[in-house]
Formats: C-alpha cells, structure tokens, sequence
C-alpha cells in the first residue's frame, strides 16, 4: 500500500513540476548560453513567456488530422516520465518514448510540407542512431541490478555508474541527439532557420507548437531522470550526486551546444552507432566477466 | 480427432473441387462457404481441445502410410519431370536423392519402429490451427476478388484460377496436417507438400504456360524457391533416418523427451532445424522468399503469413527443448540473429512495398529463429507471440498492398503518395498494420521486449552470444523502426486534391482486411489472456513450467490500456478539428493548392516528395551478401561438425 | 499584460534590399545589440512568427510572396517596414520596375526609415511593433475577431 502512495506522488509530482523545472531548465540554458557567446541573453523565464505566448496565437492548422498526433505525442510523452518516476520497467518506458516519437513524425509527415518531412526523416535517422544505446542502457541496468524496473534500480546497494562507465558516456553522448543540441540539431532546433526552416516542427504552430515544446520539457526532465539512475545507491549522497551530475551533464550539453557547428547526418548515425557499439556492448561484455568472477 | 481429420481433408475435396470448377460465380460460392467452414472448423476444434491440454492420437492406418508414400513417390516423379523439362537439374537431384531415402527407411526399418500415435493436437498446434484456418481462409477469400482483376489485368494470358485455388486449399489442408502429425514421416509428407505447393503457385505466371505468355522470371524463382526447399527436405528425410536408425523412433514427442544433452536428439535437432531454416527463408537461403514476390498477391500473403514460413519457424519453436543450450541451437540462434540484423537493413533500401514486406518478415522470422534457438521457455514465450502477431498483421499488410496495387498502378511505396485521400480506408488498415508490426503498445514489440529480456537471461553456452544477440537485437529494432516509420509517414501524407477512387474495391477484399484489422486490435487487447491461457500452459507442458514472464502481468495491463488509450483517442479526436485550414508553408511562393510552387520563372513546378533509401549504407546486395557469408559458416561449422561426427560414429560402428 | 509582448518572434523578409538594412536587422542578434533579451528570436518561419521585417521595395516578382508570408503568420501579427525603400520604395519610388513601399501590398504597422535603418531604429520599431501585437492580442482575448487591417498605404506615417 505505501508503495503504491509513494509511486503516485512521484508521478503526481512529476506531472506537475516537470514542466516548470524543465522550462526552468531550458531559460538557463538560453541565459548560458548567451553568456558563453558574449550577449546579456533573455529572462530566465523566457521559455515559459514563449509558450504563454504560443498559447494566445490564432489556432491554424494545416490538414484535420496533424493535432491528434501532436496529441498523441503529448500524452505518450507524459506516459513516458510517468511510468518511468513511478518506477516501472525501463524497457516499457523506452518502448513508450518511441511511440510519442512516432507519432511526431507522423504528424509532421502528415502535413506532406518538403520542410517537416526533411525533417520528419532527419529525426527518424537520429531515432534509428540513438535508439540502440537507449536499449543497451536498459540492458546495461538490467545485468547490473537483475531487473528492469526503475524503483528496484534506484535502491540498489551499489552505484551503478562504476559498473556502467561505458555505458554512461554512451548516454551522455546521445543525449545531445535528444536535446536536440548542436552539433547532432539536424531536425529541428532552436537555431535552425537556414536549410530546413525549422525542421520537424514548421508547420505546427499557437497551441500545438507550445504543447511540443512542453512535452520537450517533460522529455528533457525525464532524460535527466535517465543519467540519475546510473548513480542511485539508495543513500542520500548517492542522490544528491545523481542530481549534481544531471545539472552537470545539462551543462556539459550547452557547452557541447555552443562549441560545435551542426554536422552531416552520416556523422551523426555513423558516430551514435559506433558509440553504442564499443561503449555499449564492450561495456555489457566487461559486466559480464566481472559478474562471473 | 474427427476435427483435425476434417481440416486436412475437407480442403483438399474443396481444392479438387475447384479444379474443376469453371464457372465465376459458383467458385465464388465454394470459396466462401469452404473459408466459413475452414475457420469454423478450426475455431471448433480449438474449442474442443481448450481445457484438456496436450492429446495424443494413436490413429493407426497402413493403408494410410502407405498412400503417403505413393504420393510422396508421385510427386518426386513431377518434380524429377519438371526439372528436366525446364532444364533445373538440381531440383532432380535433390527429389531423387531424398524419397528413395525415405521410401526405403520406411520399407525397412522405420516398418519396424512402433508409432504409438501419428497424430496429437497441444496449445501450439491449436495456435498454427487457428492462424491457418482463420487468417489463410480470409486470404482466400480475398482471393476471389483480387484474382478476377488479376485476370483482368493480364488480359492475354489463359484463365488459371481455377488452378490457383486448387493449390490454395491444398496449401491450407497441407498445412494443418503439418502441425497436428506426430509422427515424422506423415510430417515430412506435408512438408513437401507445402514445398511443392509454392512451388506451383510462385510460378503461376511462368510454370506449363505457352512460351510467349511464359513469365520466365516467376518460372526460375518458383525453382529456386523449390530447390532450396528441397534442400531442406534432404535434411528433414536425414533427420528421420538417423533417429529411426539411432533413437529408435520416429515421433515427435519421443524426440522432444529425449532432451537437450542427448546426442541423438542434437544431431536429428540440428537436422531438422535445417529444414526450418531453408522453409523459414532465413539467410542464406532467403532469396527465395523474396522471388516469390512475382506470385499474385494472395500467393504472397499466405506463404509469408500464415503458412509455408510459419511452417518452418513452427517446428524450430517446435524444437526449442532439444535445441536450448547445444550446437544445434547456436547454429540456429546465430542464423536467425545474422538474418533478424541484416534483412531489416536491408528493408531500409526498398521502396518496393512488397520487397519491404518480404524483408521484414524474413528479419521477424529471423527473430522467432533466434527464439527457438535459445529454447528458453522465456524465448519460446516471445517466439510463439511474435509467430501470432506477425501472422494476423503481415497478412493484413501483404492484402493492403495487394489492393493498392490493383487500384493506384503500382506497388512502390513512393507511387502511394497521397493514399490517405485516394483510398483513407485503405491507408487506415494500413497504418494499422505498420503499427502493429513494430509499434509499441501494439502486439510485435511485445514480443521484441519478451525476446529481449528472454536473450538476456538465457544461459550462455560460449558465454558472448547473448551478448551479440542483444547487439543485434538493439540495432536490428531501430532499423526495424526506421523503415516502418517512414512508411506510415506516407501513409498518413494529406496531400490536397486527391480524389477518392475506394469504390472500385471488391467486397472480398473489404471483408477480409477488415477482420484482419479487427483480428490485430483484438489480438492486441487480448495478449494477456493469449499468454495466460495458452502459451504459458503449453510452457508449463514443454518445459516444467516458466520461472517468470519477460513482461509481467501488470506491464502487459498497461501495455493493453494503452491500445485502448490510442483507440479512444482515435474516435474522440482523430480528424477533428475547428481552426482553421491554411496552406503548408512553401517559402512564400504556394501556388495556393499545396501541390504547386512558383519557380524562378513563375510557372508552376509540381511539388514531389521522397523517403530516404540510405542506399550506401543499408544496399541489398552488400547486406545479403555479408549475411549469406556469416550464415553459411554457422550452418557450415555446426553441420560440418555433425556430419563428421555422424559418419564417424557410422564408420566406428562398422 | 499580453505574453506576445514579451516574446516577439519575428521573420524577415529581403524583398528588393541593397543587403544594407539586411546587415543591419542581423546585426540586432549580435551580441552588441542583443535583441533575444527581449524574448525575440529570428525564425525564418511565418507560422511560428509574431514580427514581418521587411527590407526593401517590393515589386512584381516578390509581392505575392510577400502577401503570402503575411498570410501564413498566424495572428496576433505585426508588420515593421524596415529602411527607406520598405517605407515608400525610397530612391527607387519611381522606377518603371517597383511598385512602391510595403504598404502598396500588406498593412504596414510601424515604419522604420534610414538608408540603412540603424539598429537601434530597428529595435525601437520592434518595440513599437509590441504594442500593436497587445492591442491585437486584447482584441482577441475579448473574444472579437481582430478588427481588419485597414486599406494599404493611405494613413499617416509615424516617426518610430
């Protein structure tokens, strides 16, 4: 019975802060990221004027169907964190996030506009290069803790990280494909209006370009989730390192923003697949013998 | 036992039936009464069986067996006829050298060997029963419809049909025979049935027809299709001998009971794993399947879903107790990995719809492969789910095409442009299928989860394939999404001004899709109660019982509220919408009707748009190539080994 | 107070420009004038776009595509002519190839002279922009339809 409380508040929880944190998140990152090229850069609170902003737009849209998905993407998105803070099994909430990133695509393959579907397909390239280190991740915790569900993971006696080095720096590295930073920004992003306009996302807008950008937020804050896990021990300190490791990686991620130009997409599926090879599965490898041992 | 019996040879008196049959619409009246009995009678005798578990029947007949073998000898001889008539030597030298084997164990020392039952029917089998009598009778149903514009888009050529659905039937009745016998022999004989049955209807457009309608390319695939099957024939009719000769008995169960450490059981295990693996179309012996696309669609639908494949991954699933943990089942564990990786990136290459489909149920047949090969009761869990819901939605698929073929012109995906307003029915059961196949909560990534967590916890004999396995398994679903999704993104293109031309379709083929796409929504609403009250109990019978589920009970429950979920929002929101319509975004220069942008000259350009291929990545030619080395040394040096171990063991006896 | 304001997205538009004021709207992003500290971020996409900056006169070849950008912005919307030759076609106002200032095609808001428009009269223009974007913004939120953009060309220019 107290499982079960504890698992509805986190979700409730979740729910509801995820969005101010992760909006909170993405105005520091904006103010960083100013501050790193120079410029004085926008309120924090930026992010969140930008979505109100969005929200009092006129309501257009492109053909009748592009807002189911984008609701659909919505809600999958939100399953996706809630499963996960609620502690179920990773694999479910991977499986669940590539759903929600289906029906995005969908949606922006709908709209058949030559910007969305390159973008469409960009972001269905960047799925195919990052979705097998997100799976190796999985399993990575799974051999280490004997189960898939995150609540078992967060009380394990020993960090994972230690056992999971390879695996973490895979992580770390496709994070930068799913925070949609430079130099893996191929499908849309904050900068780009050169080639592609803007991406998967041109033909959304009002509402439905502020619901994505709030399941981006959602997104981003379950991702941290994600880094957290590698570090839980179930004391104390083991998660305030999680935390102080995620802000980390956060920044590590403005900087990586900042200090690349957009590259190719063969670089990006080339180098996401070979990380996921000699990382990932070298580290599975290595994780094996050393629990033999 | 009646039932079973019923379903064997009441399609083979409606296939007769039919071949003489010459009127239209009295076909159309025995096809449709025959499917109604077909999928009534499998549905019965599934019903008749539910509760009682696994039964064995100890039918005894010699006359029985021994009209098996005189047709086994007939077809040998058409086959022997066939190839030289049409120059395939091979394909006689394999008949030749595998029923005068057979034959001749038979007269001798398999006339010794005490068959206590030939026939028996366990939850597997009442699986394969439904998925044949259920989804092969709507495909023939379908048939009806799609044959007559078949015929009537190739005007020139004689009228076949009833010729075709004939071997339809036989196909069906071949096919239950093939997962109720218990008895090796009569096995064998429906097997080369289904073998010789493909055969024909591969070369429907090329085999005993005049030289100027002959389709010379659907004359060599259906010998291709026939001398790889034979191939694995061989193996099968080897199988049999070693065992009657080696462990004294021809029967299945008394096969599976012997155990996954007796020699006996590994070497015939190795063999008859073989044999899967040539009729499962796994690499490298894949390219058969994808000839077989020159076949009317139907012929493709039935042979990649509900029958001729599933034969093949039916017995290495079949198998899985003898082959979890040796040679054997590596060998099969490593083909199947090899093929599940490879044919799904080789799928990425195609923009032939059919090709596609071919590829993806090459690499989701690779993948129950793999399942049966580790023989874990977990792997046998998401192999048998992944035989279901690859049957209902690959067919569903194979038909979708099947009509969009006949009604836009072409099977190219790219020529599907705007299918969402030409025909929305269809590109709804379409995307209904795409979803099935790989996305989550729908049915196949179920069973990717289970095979996943089944590849993980298998017990490692070398101690790296699991490893390698979940590699491939990773790699292989991304690249399984990739080319899935951007189907369904062209599927679901609104491309303004299409017009919608749906009527012409036939009503068999409404029909038939239509219970296909309720069969994926129910199979996926209902999953739980499928493993719960089917799978798991045949694991429990096989394999003393299953540990713990891949997916448990409480994510299986999430996994079904969110098909519900998904539905929901589909008859609540989909194609609703009260803002306003404008047109997409055209860098300024719209012409105002989203298909037209003004160029540099101001005249109207068209506006066009393409899939990725990533063809110097993922090229077919380089994949099945690597593929075709990497599985020929694992079936190389697993069979090798055995062969020397066999003749060894043959040679120290004397 | 009204978030369209407070995040101001604008697109801009190069119709006939000699690439003066252009560099001159692009160096509002640099870091010596920094407009994102207001919220405003150049998109590039209409539908996404609060703002229309256009430089330049507009002529035969680019006023549907300017009438077409102005349409795909959703509203509340805002136009800023940007440079003399936005305003009134500038020293080209007479010639046989341009039809005039922006305002011949799509209602203008705010008019931002200079040859080139320095970058501080553009930021103020932006800004001046805003308060046209609020008056709009208050005209939907109370539940009328926004009043329609009056004829082209023919009211008085302000001083930004």
């Amino acid at each position: 019975m107290n499982g079960y409380v504890t698992m509805i508040i986190f979700v409730v929880a979740y729910l509801v802060l995820a969005p101010f944190v992760g909006g909170l998140l993405a105005g520091i990152d904006r103010k960083i990221t100013a501050r790193m090229q120079g410029r004085v850069g926008p309120p924090i609170l930026q992010p969140f004027y930008d979505v109100g902003k969005l929200f009092e737009k006129e309501p257009i849209t492109v053909n009748k169907v592009q807002d189911f998905y984008v609701l659909c993407f919505f809600i999958f998105i939100l399953a996706t964190g809630a499963f996960f803070f609620a502690g179920l099994n990773l694999l479910l909430v991977i499986f669940t996030l590539t759903i929600a990133s289906v029906f995005l695509i969908v949606g922006a393959f709908s709209s058949n506009s030559p910007y969305a579907q390159v973008g469409a397909e960009r972001e269905l390239l960047q799925m195919m290069a990052y979705e097998p280190m997100v799976l190796l991740t999985a399993i990575g915790f799974y051999i280490f803790s004997g189960s898939f569900d995150v609540s078992a993971i967060v009380n394990l006696s020993g960090m994972p990280f230690f056992y999971l080095i390879g695996i973490f720096v895979g992580f770390v590295f496709i994070l930068t494909i799913k925070f949609r930073k430079s130099p893996f920004d191929l499908s849309m992003s904050h900068h780009a209006h050169q080639e592609l306009v803007k991406g998967l996302v041109t033909e959304y807008s009002g509402k439905t370009l502020g619901l994505i950008e709030i399941a981006h937020w959602y997104e981003n804050i379950f991702l941290l989730g994600f880094v957290f896990l590698f570090f839980c021990n179930g004391t104390w300190w083991g998660y305030l390192i999680g935390v102080v490791v995620c802000l980390a990686a956060y920044f590590l991620e403005v900087l990586i923003d900042n200090s690349f130009a957009r590259m190719k997409w063969q670089v990006a599926i080339n180098s996401a697949w070979i990380v996921a090879l000699c990382l990932g599965i070298g580290n599975l490898f290595i994780l094996k013998f050393l629990l033999m041992v | 036992m009646g039932t079973i019996f019923f379903l064997i040879l009441f399609p083979t008196v409606v296939a007769i039936l039919l071949l003489v049959l010459k009127a239209d619409a009295a076909r159309d009246i025995v096809v449709k009464i025959a499917c109604a009995a077909i999928a009534a009678g499998s549905i019965y005798l599934a019903v008749q069986y539910f509760t009682k578990g696994t039964q064995y029947f100890d039918f005894e007949s010699h006359a029985v067996n021994m009209t098996m073998m005189v047709i086994e000898i007939i077809l040998a001889v058409i086959i022997v006829v066939l190839a030289i008539r049409y120059k395939k030597i091979l394909a006689a030298i394999l008949a030749i050298a595998q029923t005068p084997l057979v034959c001749w164990f038979e007269l001798t020392k398999g006339h010794d060997i005490e068959v206590a039952n030939n026939l028996y029917f366990d939850r597997l089998s009442m699986i394969m029963v439904l998925i044949i009598g259920i989804v092969g009778s709507l495909i023939c149903l379908y048939a009806i419809g799609y044959m007559k514009d078949f015929q009537h888009h190739h005007a020139g050529a004689p009228d076949r049909r009833p010729w075709f659905f004939f071997l339809l039937f036989l196909f069906l009745a071949a096919m239950t025979g093939l997962v109720t016998s218990n008895n090796l022999i009569w096995m064998y004989f429906f097997w080369e049935i289904t073998s010789l049955c493909s055969f024909l209807l591969i070369g429907y457009n090329g085999l005993f027809h005049k030289e100027e309608n002959e389709d010379k390319v659907a004359t060599n695939n259906a010998f291709r299709a026939l001398i790889m099957n034979l191939g694995g024939g061989l193996g099968f009719a080897v199988a049999i001998v070693y065992l009657g000769t080696y462990g004294g008995t021809i029967e299945l169960n008394k096969l599976l009971a012997m155990g996954n450490a007796s020699q006996v059981a590994v070497i015939v295990a190795a063999f008859l794993a073989f044999a899967g693996i040539t009729k499962a179309a796994q690499m490298p012996f894949n390219s058969w399947l994808l000839g077989a696309m020159v076949a009317p669609t139907p012929t493709s639908a039935l042979l990649h879903s509900s029958t001729m494949v599933k034969a093949g991954v039916f017995l290495i699933i079949k198998l899985a107790p003898v082959l979890n943990g040796n040679y054997a089942g590596f060998m099969t564990m490593m083909v199947g990995g090899i093929t599940f990786l490879l044919a799904s990136f080789s799928a990425i290459s195609q923009s032939n719809g059919k090709r596609v489909l071919a590829y993806s149920t090459i690499a989701n047949l690779g993948l129950i492969v793999v399942c049966g090969g580790i023989g874990t009761a977990g792997a046998v869990w998401a192999g048998t789910m992944l035989i279901i819901f690859h049957a209902v939605t690959k067919s569903l698929l194979f038909l979708c095409v099947g009509t969009a073929e006949h009604n836009v012109g072409s099977r190219d995906i790219e020529d599907l442009d705007g299918l969402f307003g030409k025909m929305p029915r269809l590109a709804m059961f379409m995307m209904i299928g795409i979803a099935g196949m790989f996305l989550a909560p729908f049915g196949m990534l179920i069973s990717k989860w289970a095979a996943m967590v089944a590849f993980v916890n298998a017990p490692s004999m070398f101690g790296f394939e699991n490893i390698l396995l979940i590699g491939i398994i990773c790699f292989g679903s991304a690249a399984t999404a990739f080319y899935w999704v951007k189907w369904l993104g062209k599927m679901a293109a609104v491309v303004a001004g299409t017009k919608n031309i749906q009527q012409n379709v036939h009503g068999s083929e409404w029909f038939a899709q239509g219970t296909l796409v309720a069969l994926t929504i129910i199979v996926c609403l209902l999953f739980p109660f499928i493993s719960s009250k089917i799978i798991v109990p045949y694991l429990n019978e096989t394999f003393g019982g299953i540990a713990d589920l891949a997916i448990s009970s409480t994510n299986m429950i999430i996994m079904c509220i969110m098909v519900a979920v998904i539905l929901l929002l589909i008859v609540f929101f989909f194609g609703r919408t009260n803002k306003k319509i404008v047109n997409i975004y055209l860098s300024g220069v719209n012409e105002g009707d989203n298909l037209q942008f003004e160029d540099a000259f101001k005249a109207p350009k068209p506006l066009a748009l393409r899939n990725w291929y990533m063809d110097s990545y993922f090229g077919e030619k380089k994949m099945n190539v690597i593929g075709d080395i990497l599985s020929s040394v694992a079936i190389i040096y697993v069979l090798g080994m055995i062969i020397g171990f066999v003749i060894g063991g043959i040679g120290g006896g004397m | 107070m009204a978030y369209v304001t407070k995040s101001p997205w604008v697109i801009h538009y190069d119709g006939s420009s000699c690439n003066g004021c252009d560099i001159e709207v692009l160096a509002c992003l640099t870091p010596m004038y920094d407009v994102e500290r207001f919220g405003i971020i150049n998109t590039g996409n209409p539908k996404h776009a609060d703002v229309f900056l256009v430089t330049g006169s507009v002529n035969e070849q680019n006023k549907e595509v300017v009438k077409q950008i102005y349409e795909q912005m959703p509203e509340p919307k805002a136009v800023v002519a940007i440079g003399i030759c936005a305003c009134n076609g500038g020293i080209f106002k007479e010639c046989y190839n341009v039809q005039g200032g922006v305002d011949t095609v799509i209602p203008v808001d705010c008019y931002v002279p200079g040859c080139a428009a320095r970058p501080e009269a553009i930021i103020d223009g932006v800004v001046a922009g805003l308060g046209v974007l609020a008056a709009k913004r208050e005209a939907m939120a109370k539940g009328g339809s926004i009043p329609a953009p009056e004829a082209p060309a023919e009211e008085g220019k302000e001083e930004a």
